[in-house]
């Protein structure tokens, strides 16, 4: 079948892609700016058509516990919101991690700390990439940068979510969630009706008990568990990364940013040029697991590397680990909802990478 | 002495007089001695087996002494974080409709932390069982002073007793939660005699029957007892629960469904 074409906000597109990937239970709580995505639900009304449940939970904090209850039953389950209803999720996202259970979580992030702003700001990688919640984890996170992005990842996320029986994060942020973009979107799929042998559907005569928990009193298997899960994420590293290069073969200079700081600074790569300066741009499209290797690689032939994004530097310290002190990176970004506009990125690198 | 030969004489099938249910496992029962969880999880498995619904059942149990039920009962179990497994059950029964889902929660889980996923889910009438045991304290963090800790009672963040003024009222969440329109039935039970068990059971399976019906949340109270956090024995705990918790926390049927009592 073919796909389609519509025109979409990326928060809709978020929801229509999660209807078309044969998701089986949505979880949500209202919060700006990601509410067309619990509200495109509620209209669309998928339970008539696929059986999917929609349901607005009386909090975050109960929507991601619906999310690990439904996960537990090996159910294709999501949920979204925006910075402080993520920082809520935590506590159930580090459950989830910890009884390695598959699910989705979108994070449509604004401007912090605290209530912030509803604009649109990347504050929260740290959050979402080195843990969040308490405990050893690691989420699989993926950075979208369009709208058709934003369809994608959700098949995409469900996938290695599965594959690995690890909660995924769709980080996004409030510029990508409200603008409107063309996208292409998948066929339907149906949901699927498989019944998983380690979900909890109720225990048949043919196999044991399943138990879905995190608990193991018995520091010896805790830390048994701890490696394995370990394992899994090395396991990840070396098979999940993905990256996106742009005018990166001349470049004598590097950008290196995510989402909306990516298209941004796209631009600055044509403004450079346009002035005679070989910048180029490595987008990370996953951010764990991050594209240290390849970072590294192109650190032996750039002369500096500039880490963009909105919020006072938290990528550049991944940047930094994977170049070491091989060439000069420095962090370029604007905070509280500001948008960083191209030009002054350009300004920033000739400033402090190319005339420092 | 019996001689080996004679024990195998005793155990003969027409001289059983009570047989562990099949849906308990063989695991040893890490309670107290005394604690009546071991008698509510056993009945609640010889209803699920009685009722023949073990493959069709998925337990949640959180944090607190209940999370431990796992361990001993036969079936398809979910650990849940700190007070949420309403919020849990809530999803499992969404997405499998016709499995028997119930959550085995404590009063500091249900009526403190969990406050909000226990009102909500029996607001929206999710169509599951709650399983409320009262203890009146914190059992398995050693004693602390819970939502439902009686006026006056001691505990070891209530070391003076509870003074109401200053640590609030006992909340009595069964009485809260019949008076949503989610709920279809609601009483309040005990364990601590062979009486009690048995109308405590009778509770239990009409629960089943109610969810096979589709009308609502089930949501059985068993008020018991914590004879380590109360630091009395077990038969003091017993009378002590009967004299002080009964008057506070009245056993009986509190919302019955509308048909049965036309009936």
């Amino acid at each position: 079948m073919k796909k389609e074409l519509r025109l979409m906000k990326g928060n809709e597109a978020i929801a229509e892609a999660a209807i078309r990937a044969g998701t089986d239970g949505y979880f949500g709580y209202p919060i700006t700016p990601q509410s067309e995505i619990l509200e495109y639900l509620m209209e669309a009304n998928p339970y008539e058509t696929t059986g999917m449940v929609v349901l607005q939970a009386e909090s975050e904090v109960a929507a991601i516990n619906m999310v690990y209850g439904g996960a537990a039953c090996g159910k294709k389950v999501m949920t979204s919101s925006s910075s402080p209803g993520i920082s809520l999720k935590q506590e159930g996202i580090s459950y989830i991690a910890g009884a390695e259970l598959p699910c989705l979580i979108v994070n449509v992030a604004r401007g912090g700390p605290g209530l912030g702003t509803i604009q649109p700001a990347q504050s929260d990688y740290f959050q979402s990439v080195k843990g969040g919640g308490h405990g050893d984890y690691h989420l699989i996170v993926l950075a979208p940068a369009s709208v058709q992005e934003m369809a994608d990842f959700v098949e995409l996320g469900f996938d290695l979510a599965f594959k690995y029986r690890n909660p995924v994060l769709i980080l996004s942020d409030g510029a990508i969630g409200q603008m409107m973009e063309k996208v292409y979107l998948n066929p339907p799929k149906p949901r699927s009706s498989e019944i998983l042998e380690w979900a909890t559907t109720g225990k048949p005569t043919t196999r044991e008990r399943n138990i879905i928990t995190s608990l193991d009193l018995d520091p010896n298997g805790q830390e048994n568990f701890n490696l394995k899960l370990q394992a899994k994420y090395e396991n990840i590293r070396k098979n999940e990364v993905r990256y996106e290069e742009f005018q990166c073969d001349d470049a004598q200079y590097l950008l290196v940013a995510y989402g909306t700081s990516a298209r941004v600074c796209q631009k600055s790569v044509q403004i450079a040029r346009e002035q005679g300066l070989k910048v180029g741009l490595l987008r990370p499209i996953t951010l764990f697991p991050f594209p240290s290797e390849r970072i590294s690689e192109l650190s032996d032939r750039v002369r500096g590397i500039l880490s963009v994004e909105m919020s006072a530097g938290q990528m550049v310290e991944d940047v930094q680990l994977s170049v070491g002190c091989k060439v000069p990176v420095k962090h370029f970004g604007r905070m509280g909802g500001i948008v960083t506009t191209p030009d002054e990125v350009v300004d920033f690198l000739k400033l402090n990478i190319i005339g420092g | 002495m019996i001689e080996a030969t004679g024990i195998k004489n005793i155990i003969k099938p027409e001289n059983l007089v009570y047989k562990k249910s099949s849906v308990m496992t063989d695991n040893v029962l890490s309670y107290c001695p005394g604690c009546g969880h071991g008698t509510a999880n056993r009945i609640l498995a010889e209803v699920i087996e009685e009722m023949g619904i073990q493959s069709k059942t998925i337990g949640v149990s959180p944090v607190g002494c209940s999370v431990l039920l796992y361990n001993f009962l036969d079936v398809d179990m979910q650990e849940a974080a700190h007070g949420r497994a309403p919020a849990v059950a809530t999803a499992i029964k969404r997405l499998i409709p016709d499995s028997f889902v119930f959550t085995y929660q404590g009063d500091g889980d249900l009526a403190a932390i969990g406050t909000a996923e226990t009102i909500h889910a029996c607001n929206r009438g999710e169509n599951i069982l709650i399983i409320f045991v009262n203890n009146g304290i914190y059992g398995m963090t050693g004693g602390q002073m819970a939502p439902t800790t009686l006026p006056g009672m001691k505990s070891s963040t209530s070391p003076a007793g509870r003074d109401v003024k200053t640590m609030g009222n006992p909340l009595k969440m069964t009485e809260i939660v019949a008076t949503l329109p989610g709920t279809y039935y609601v009483t309040r039970q005990s364990v601590h005699t062979p009486a009690n068990v048995r109308k405590t059971k009778k509770a239990i399976r009409k629960a089943v029957e109610y969810q096979k019906l589709d009308r609502g949340t089930c949501f059985i109270e068993i008020v018991s007892n914590c004879n380590s956090g109360w630091k009395m024995t077990p038969v003091q705990a017993n009378k002590w629960m009967e004299e002080t918790m009964f008057p506070y926390y009245p056993l009986g049927d509190i919302k019955v469904p509308v048909e049965e009592s036309v009936k």
